[in-house]
């Protein structure tokens, strides 16, 4: 994170006893893991949780003062196996990554984790990405959370609730010997809200006294037969202790009339659409007042039996608010229920949707149907729902579909891979389509209009060995793409490896951006920072031929859409068996203007000589046709109409959010597009030779233009 | 939502939060908004709450914002909504047009309650921009529907107002809220948190009040323009010099007034690409075709086919090529005009570098015909000519020497028409000419959209082959739509598809569409 600061969170971590803290859910959480003693942090950057290791990132002092080791893990197998150290010592430790995909990758260790137990207090903080926004396959955590026996705390939305949750979570974790995860969804990550601070608080038992007086317990080692052991331990101690815990320190939350003829269950987190909904069912008051008994689940695995049984005894039906699917805790509270004979019926998925995020709108039309059904009384004086259906379906908003292109995110202005991909249609063009395997990462815009460079995505870092069935003779290989994030991840064994071993004749590029880009911008071990207190630099190149490659090209400018075209045919050509691998290089453009434009800013200020570069397209030689905006869509890079009444289509034209980073020159090169950019350098503070230089030059070019303009026999513009 | 009729008694009594949504495009400060409008609500004693589900990184996608505020209850929080409802919506801020157009599609805005403020600019999505014509969403569409779907609407170029105050639209945008008056807090509430923000406060204050003044409507606001609107200038009495003045003159003597203003435009084309001679062959070929025009009842269509053909016809004349392209790229207008677009100040200095690719059929070209011939005919030596000479060029036109071999190039259109191209792009025009004049005896509208065929000629070398392609295939379906009904829509249909992508998919569609009308 060497190109971004986060020195005004860090002050916010350091709020004390009953100061105010204002600011968004994340940090919030970093706050209460600093609150809770907690010894060291662990994680792998992804949305929407990178917030909070960009902050820890940053906290060094802080987290020096508190004995708080923090760690950027290598994948979120390396986070969760980090939490080991809470298995034999008394050390709260807290890691976190976005799920489903990084309990994914954890899994193994998470289920190693599990089976020992814990005599330290384990929180996993899963940035839950899910729904509308969410850049992964949609699937729950809850699945894990069931299979491992790991208990599950989805907490309401509001910063006071996440914060208690985060304490309370490391004193389940102990009392019952278990890791805890704790989900947060999107929006909870980014709300921004407040809550009455604590002091931060050091462990007691710290790292250093751990590696003072080792301890080992072979029945905590996951082998037969401390293993069958442990299972029956999972069932006979730590769940007991845990539903006790929860009983007991009621982490579940009843709101409403003590009793009443129906109730709803929710999850935590899904809490304030239902309160929107019962607003507007006129249920309740937009401060949570509500005449409908609510059982809110703010641990959802395992489930309380006698809580919900407890809760549904008087009540002739109940609905379970449950995102996602399948339904697990709605199957599970059927299954209580009916072992305990009651006759309340459950609904659930059968009158809201099967997936999806539960907005407002979703929950009020389910609870429509369960009153109407059920207490169909309770709906008489209710204001009418919000109904934009007659808005939609009139024929102006119709039209409006077909008018509003879809907006995805892309590449950024300026952005190092664009023209790998313009690169690499241009190769197409030449020597045809060639199967194209994708990763995780900003690469991925490519498979966007204008690149529609098509390719599946297995995993992060899987790229290569996604490739790995099409090892057949063929005259026409693969091309693999991956980030140097997912490189360093998995990348290097799963498919450089894997290639290597099986001598498979693909085409590997590897995207270095100089970070883990699409996350935020956070160091990697192939980082050109000088980061103080991480090992950067480390050459993917050597990494690559440490693994075997022999066929390695490194190219450091990936602008050179010539050369970049040139080595990918050659890869693509080449006599050369086993994997090629091109590891095509150029910093983040994002990252390096923050980092450039104050730096140049200073420099002209203080009078440096400074040339400040641009692109500009020329409108009376632009014919209109776009072939340029079709080989790199740079957001910078746009069209507009103009006033020649012979023109037809409107022009290209770069705006002055331009960073000059070269790609449509060269591309309108290597294409032979045509002639109508140039590049604008812009001296500030030149020197008196360029002066001079400059005004003997206008001199002369002035003088001939003034003779062509002289000459030029025009009508008058 | 009551605290839009209460806040003028100071007093507002709200039975559920005010909602404010926010539509922006990543990098457009959507952010910082959302915080502004936070910290007036907590500024007030409200309690507020935003969220968003931005990408960390990447740029331009479109992204929501949400915020809700309201006042405590007896010390107690209201519970806030995690996401915009449609149908209850108070107030959706655009930061660009299609984006409002967005909020309405999702049922953001409704009749009853929301104040949509919107900045009309556009910023184009690739899919729109990619197009090989024109593919830019129509913004009258976003304002019929605006017109039904919003309590109000507040919309003029903020991204405009932003940029001359030398920030980003979310301070107009911020300015545009205050001036709406929808929110219960003064304008000093307002700029008090654009102040607290910290960064470039005194250009975003300086957005802020501009857009303040238009939205509160003390300040007027421009229309908005439609995208295709073109406004051809008129033909002028007289221009004070003796030659171009005969040609005013002869436009006035030969061709009816309704046609002058595009006849018009197209000479003005030819004088400044060539001289005052070709303006008058242009002119010859033109009085030929009306004539034709004449003879075949155009009258009573307007003469559509001479102003097609006065379109054009210039157009095929002024063929983009090397000449052209130096003699535009050293004029003291364009250096003008690039300073102006860059934004030079007096104490700096500004070079140009042109990024150039000639081929060998470009150098062809502009040698005497005989000449460019005989190196065409010689395999060999033409390989050996493209080795040396096909590649790309950074011209440094700042620079004397580039300047110079561009300058003498441009000057050299003196022989342009004694070149191999120029004898080739004439042959081009007349083989079109005549295949819409064969048909316009028998179908006018027919003949008249072939002429409009030509526009899928543009670009240079590659682009320029391929759009000669299209337009090649589609003039080949012109004698086979003959005496079909509706044969003019048929074609029109095909120059539309030509133009919506590179591969020509959608034209290749539209021919076949043809071969089974035709039975083929």
């Amino acid at each position: 994170m060497a190109e971004r600061s986060f020195k005004k969170e860090v002050q916010d971590l350091r709020a004390g006893e009953g100061e105010i803290f204002r600011g968004e859910g994340i940090l919030a959480i970093t706050k209460a893991l600093l609150q809770s003693g907690v010894s060291y942090v662990g994680g792998y950057q992804g949305s929407p949780i990178s917030h909070l290791m960009d902050v820890l990132a940053d906290a060094n002092e802080l987290l020096d003062e508190l004995d708080v080791h923090f760690e950027s893990s290598a994948s979120e197998a390396a986070a969760a196996a980090m939490l080991s150290a809470s298995v034999m010592y008394p050390l709260r430790g807290a890691v976190t990554w976005k799920s489903t995909a990084g309990t994914n990758v954890a899994s193994d260790a998470l289920t190693n984790l599990a089976s020992g137990g814990v005599t330290g207090g384990t929180l996993i903080i899963l940035g839950e990405d899910f729904g509308e926004g969410s850049s992964i396959p949609q699937e729950r955590s809850h699945a894990f959370a069931m299979k491992s026996q790991m208990w599950l705390l989805d907490p309401r939305p509001n910063l006071e609730s996440l914060v208690n949750c985060v304490e309370q979570g490391f004193e389940l974790s102990e009392s019952s010997n278990t890791p805890v995860m704790m989900q947060v969804r999107i929006r909870a990550c980014h709300v921004h809200g407040e809550f009455v601070a604590k002091d931060n608080r050091a462990p007691d038992f710290k790292l250093r006294d751990a590696l003072q007086s080792p301890r080992r317990d072979i029945n905590r080692v996951v082998l037969p037969p401390a293993s069958l052991a442990q299972d029956v331990e999972k069932l006979e101690e730590r769940y007991p202790a845990a539903i006790r815990h929860i009983r007991e320190n009621k982490l579940n939350e009843v709101f409403g009339p003590d009793n009443g003829d129906v109730g709803i269950v929710v999850q935590g987190g899904l809490y304030n659409s239902l309160m929107r909904a019962l607003l507007y069912l006129g249920l309740a008051d937009a401060y949570g007042e509500t005449s409908i008994p609510i059982y809110v689940m703010n641990v959802t695995y395992p489930m309380v039996d006698d809580e919900v049984v407890e809760f549904c005894r008087d009540k002739r039906a109940v609905i379970m608010v449950e995102e996602g699917h399948p339904n697990y805790i709605e199957q599970s509270l059927i299954s209580v229920l009916h072992r305990h004979e009651l006759t309340t019926r459950v609904h659930g998925k059968d009158m809201l949707s099967m997936g999806g995020d539960y907005t407002a709108s979703v929950v009020e039309k389910g609870l429509r149907n369960f009153f109407e059904k059920h207490a169909s009384d309770r709906l008489g004086n209710r204001p009418p729902a919000p109904d934009p259906v007659p808005i939609l379906t009139s024929e102006p908003v119709k039209k409006l579909a077909d008018t509003v292109p879809p907006r995805p995110a892309g590449f950024c202005t300026g952005c190092p891979e664009r023209p790998i991909f313009a690169a690499m249609k241009l190769t197409e063009k030449d020597i045809g389509q060639h199967h194209v395997s994708g990763d995780i990462g900003c690469h991925i815009f490519a498979n966007l209009p204008p690149f529609n460079v098509s390719g599946n995505t297995m995993g992060y870092g899987l790229s290569g060995a996604g490739a790995s069935a099409f090892n057949v003779k063929s005259d026409k290989r693969t091309i693999s793409v991956m980030g140097d994030g997912g490189f360093w991840h998995n990348g290097l064994t799963s498919s450089i490896g894997n290639a290597v071993f099986n001598e498979h004749d693909g085409v590997i590029i590897i995207v270095d951006n100089h970070y883990a880009a699409a996350t935020g911008g956070q160091d990697i071990l192939s980082s050109r920072a000088d980061n103080p207190r991480r090992s950067t630099q480390h050459s993917i190149a050597t990494a690559v031929k440490g693994m075997g490659v022999k066929w390695v090209r490194q190219i450091d400018r990936t602008y050179d859409v010539a050369k970049m075209q040139a080595t990918l045919t050659e890869a693509l050509t080449t006599e050369e068996t086993g994997p090629k691998v091109i590891i095509a290089s150029s910093e983040c453009m994002l990252n390096k203007q923050r980092r450039v434009k104050p730096q140049f800013r200073a420099a002209v200020k203080a009078g440096k000589r400074m040339v400040k570069e641009r692109f500009g397209v020329d409108e009376d030689v632009c014919t209109g046709d776009h072939a340029c905006i079709r080989l790199s869509g740079c957001p910078s890079l746009s069209v507009k109409q103009t006033d020649d009444p012979l023109k037809d289509d409107p022009v290209a034209a770069i705006d002055n959010t331009c960073v000059g980073c070269g790609n449509c020159g060269e591309v309108s090169e290597a294409a032979v597009l045509c002639p109508s950019f140039y590049r604008a350098d812009v001296i500030h503070n030149p020197t008196r030779w360029d002066r001079l230089v400059a005004r003997m030059r206008s001199a002369v070019i002035g003088t001939l233009q003034g003779l062509a303009d002289s000459r030029r026999v025009a009508f008058p513009d | 939502m009551n605290a839009l009729a209460d806040h003028l008694t100071g007093a507002p009594v709200l039975d559920k939060p005010i909602s404010i949504a926010i539509l922006a495009m990543g990098g457009q400060g959507g952010g910082v908004l959302s915080d502004w409008i936070v910290s007036i609500a907590e500024s007030q004693g409200w309690a507020a709450q935003s969220t968003s589900v931005p990408g960390v990184a990447q740029r331009t996608g479109a992204t929501i914002y949400y915020v809700e505020m309201m006042p405590l209850h007896g010390g107690k929080r209201p519970v806030f909504s995690l996401m915009p409802t449609p149908g209850d919506v108070d107030i959706v801020l655009a930061a660009e047009f299609m984006e409002a157009g967005r909020a309405i599609l999702r049922g953001l805005v409704n009749p009853e309650q929301t104040v949509l403020i919107t900045s009309n600019h556009r910023s184009y999505a690739v899919v729109e921009k990619q197009v090989p014509g024109n593919g830019a969403g129509d913004s009258m569409t976003v304002v019929k529907a605006a017109g039904i779907a919003a309590k109000k609407t507040i919309s003029f170029d903020m991204q405009d107002v932003a940029e001359r105050a030398g920030t980003v639209v979310s301070a107009a945008l911020f300015g545009a809220l205050c001036g709406a008056e929808v929110l219960p807090f003064g304008r000093e509430v307002f700029e008090t948190a654009v102040r607290e923000g910290g960064k470039g406060v005194d250009a975003s204050l300086r957005a802020f009040a501009q857009a303040h003044d238009m939205a509160k409507g003390d300040q007027p606001v421009p229309a908005l323009k439609k995208d295709t609107e073109k406004s051809l200038p008129l033909m002028p009495e007289t221009v004070g010099h003796r030659r171009l003045d005969a040609l005013l003159q002869r436009v006035r003597a030969e061709f009816p007034a309704p046609l002058h203003p595009m006849i018009y435009a197209g000479m003005k084309r030819l004088v400044d690409y060539q001289d005052v001679p070709y303006a008058d062959e242009y002119l010859d070929r033109l009085a030929a075709l009306h004539t034709r025009d004449v003879a075949c009842g155009g009258e009573a269509q307007g003469y559509a086919f001479t102003e097609m053909a006065a379109k054009y016809l210039a157009v095929g004349m002024a063929y983009d090529d090397v000449i052209r392209v130096a003699d535009l790229k050293t004029r003291a207008s364009r250096f003008r005009r690039v300073q102006d677009e860059v934004g030079v100040s007096e104490e700096q200095i500004l070079y140009t570098t042109e990024y150039m690719h000639p081929r060998m059929e470009e150098i062809t070209g502009f040698l005497p015909a005989r000449l460019g011939r005989a190196i065409e005919t010689r395999p060999g030596l033409y390989k050996a000519l493209d080795r040396v000479l096909n590649r790309g060029r950074r011209v440094r036109t700042g620079t004397v020497f580039w300047f110079g071999t561009l300058y003498v190039l441009g000057g050299m259109r003196r022989m342009r028409r004694l070149g191999l191209r120029h004898g080739r792009e004439m042959a081009h025009i007349e083989a079109w000419l005549k295949t819409a004049l064969d048909q316009l005896s028998d179908d006018y509208a027919l003949a008249t959209e072939t002429l409009r065929s030509r526009r899928l000629v543009k670009g240079y070398s590659d682009t320029h082959s391929r759009g000669l392609s299209k337009f090649d295939r589609v003039l080949a379906q012109v004698p086979r739509l003959s005496g079909l009904p509706g044969a003019a829509g048929w074609l029109a249909l095909m120059n539309k598809a030509a133009l919506m992508d590179e591969e020509g998919s959608a034209l290749d569609g539209a021919i076949k569409s043809l071969d089974a009308e035709l039975g083929a």
